[in-house]
């Protein structure tokens, strides 16, 4: 490993990223000829006191809805619908610490032991307050099959895997998941190390 | 079927990042987790990452001395921050979103939470910008040196000069965002975040001047390099699948 260079460590991105890195619509992905798969993605991010954290950077990145990453290493032949980046961002809400994605789906994508991975999206939050990112998943409820064989999922002990599973609450005008990042305490959604 | 390309990217150096809970920096002590982290494997969800998709529909916008729509120069001290944006091989990273933030010369943040610090606001400074880097990593921006400002984390908290930088990156575990400081400032020894970073490392958040970059009549140099998590050289053998 020698002559390799060293990373440049992380810092936080303060109080004042909301400059930059969050744009009115970026947490929407649904694109142009998805509407009618659109669902929506919500919850609220607290800290070790059960206080809303009022400034997260909720960050998710995920496949289209065949399992296909937009993305130049992912070159296998599926459908990715034009317009869809699988890119999103959002704040939680200052007062509420609520944020809410529009997306589709993903599909499956492979795992690396020759088998397909339950459908998830990857989350990344930041914040003031936070010298690091953390990284964690979003799986769905409704996909119980598929979650019990999922790699991943099989590597966090039984008991905290619900903290990854984001219940499906309304099946009305647009399928509804409820996901809540907490820090610390019983409760505290799994943060993984890759 | 044409099978993707999964990358065996390093571990994030946890040695060489500023831990998750550092109380001198009082906010982090409740926004840390308090289980360890769970180690997984990289899958293609973890080998790739929003950076190129988001390049291809990001456009420059890397003078922020003149990028608020007034026609009119921001004041202050005009300086060329530039660099590289590189793995740990020390390859370039081309076609990756950076974006930054900062507060004007006076140290004032033009965002409606800076509610404190009565320092002047310069309609002619909106202190945000972003560019692609190009196909050797490379990046480069105008813009003005950011003023030290003040903080509540204890009595006489100022924050040494600063630039806020984001880095995307083509893999999810490369996702970066840190501070990009000026070597000389008296309060990089005072500041808890700065020194969340480990001794070792707190170099690498500090630009040199560089005599190079300066231009004649017109603004000072800066240089900072930025690295990022690496593919490994030799990939990790797997065995059979």
């Amino acid at each position: 490993m020698s002559g390799r260079l060293g990373q440049t460590p992380s810092q936080t991105v303060g109080p004042f990223f909301t400059l930059r890195l969050y744009r009115e619509g970026e947490n929407v992905l649904v694109a142009p000829g998805q509407e009618h798969e659109r669902i929506v993605i919500e919850g609220r991010v607290v800290d070790g006191d059960g206080t809303h954290i009022e400034d997260a950077l909720l960050e998710i990145w995920q496949a289209g809805r065949s399992g296909r990453y937009h993305h130049p290493d992912d070159i296998r032949d599926l459908e990715l619908d034009d317009g869809f980046t699988g890119f999103g961002r959002v704040i939680s809400d200052f007062d509420t610490g609520e944020y809410r994605f529009e997306t589709v789906k993903p599909g499956r994508v492979p795992d690396v032991e020759g088998a397909f991975q339950a459908p998830h999206i990857s989350l990344v939050v930041q914040g003031r307050g936070m010298l690091n990112p953390v990284y964690t998943r979003i799986y769905f409820s409704d996909e119980e099959e598929a979650n019990r064989d999922d790699l991943i999922l099989r590597a966090v002990p039984a008991e905290r895997r619900r903290t990854l599973i984001a219940e499906l609450t309304d099946d009305g005008h647009a399928k509804v998941y409820r996901f809540d990042v907490r820090f610390q305490g019983d409760d505290e959604t799994v943060f993984f190390d890759f | 079927m044409t099978e993707p390309l999964i990358r065996h990217y390093g571990p994030r150096a946890y040695a060489d990042h500023p831990p998750f809970s550092y109380p001198d920096y009082r906010s982090t002590v409740k926004r840390s987790p308090g289980h360890d982290l769970i180690r997984i494997v990289q899958t293609l969800s973890e080998t790739t990452g929003p950076g190129p998709a988001w390049a291809e529909i990001s456009a420059e916008d890397t003078d922020l001395t003149t990028n608020t729509g007034t026609g009119r120069a921001a004041i202050g001290e005009r300086i060329i921050v530039t660099g590289r944006v590189l793995d740990e091989e020390g390859r370039g990273v081309p076609d990756t979103v950076l974006e930054l933030w900062q507060p004007n010369a006076s140290g004032r943040y033009a965002h409606w939470r800076e509610t404190e610090f009565p320092a002047p606001l310069d309609p002619n400074f909106v202190g945000v910008g972003q560019c692609l880097t190009d196909a050797d990593g490379g990046y480069r921006f105008t813009t003005i040196k950011p003023g030290p400002y003040p903080w509540g984390n204890h009595p006489k908290a100022w924050r040494p000069s600063h630039i806020h930088f984001s880095i995307l990156g083509p893999s999810l575990g490369m996702r970066l965002v840190t501070q990009m400081y000026f070597p000389g400032d008296p309060l990089l020894a005072l500041d808890p975040i700065f020194n969340s970073a480990p001794p070792h490392a707190r170099d690498r958040l500090l630009a040199t001047y560089d005599h190079e970059v300066t231009e004649e009549n017109w603004a000072l140099g800066y240089r900072w390099d930025i690295v990022l998590r690496g593919e490994l050289a030799t990939p990790l053998d797997e065995g059979d699948h």
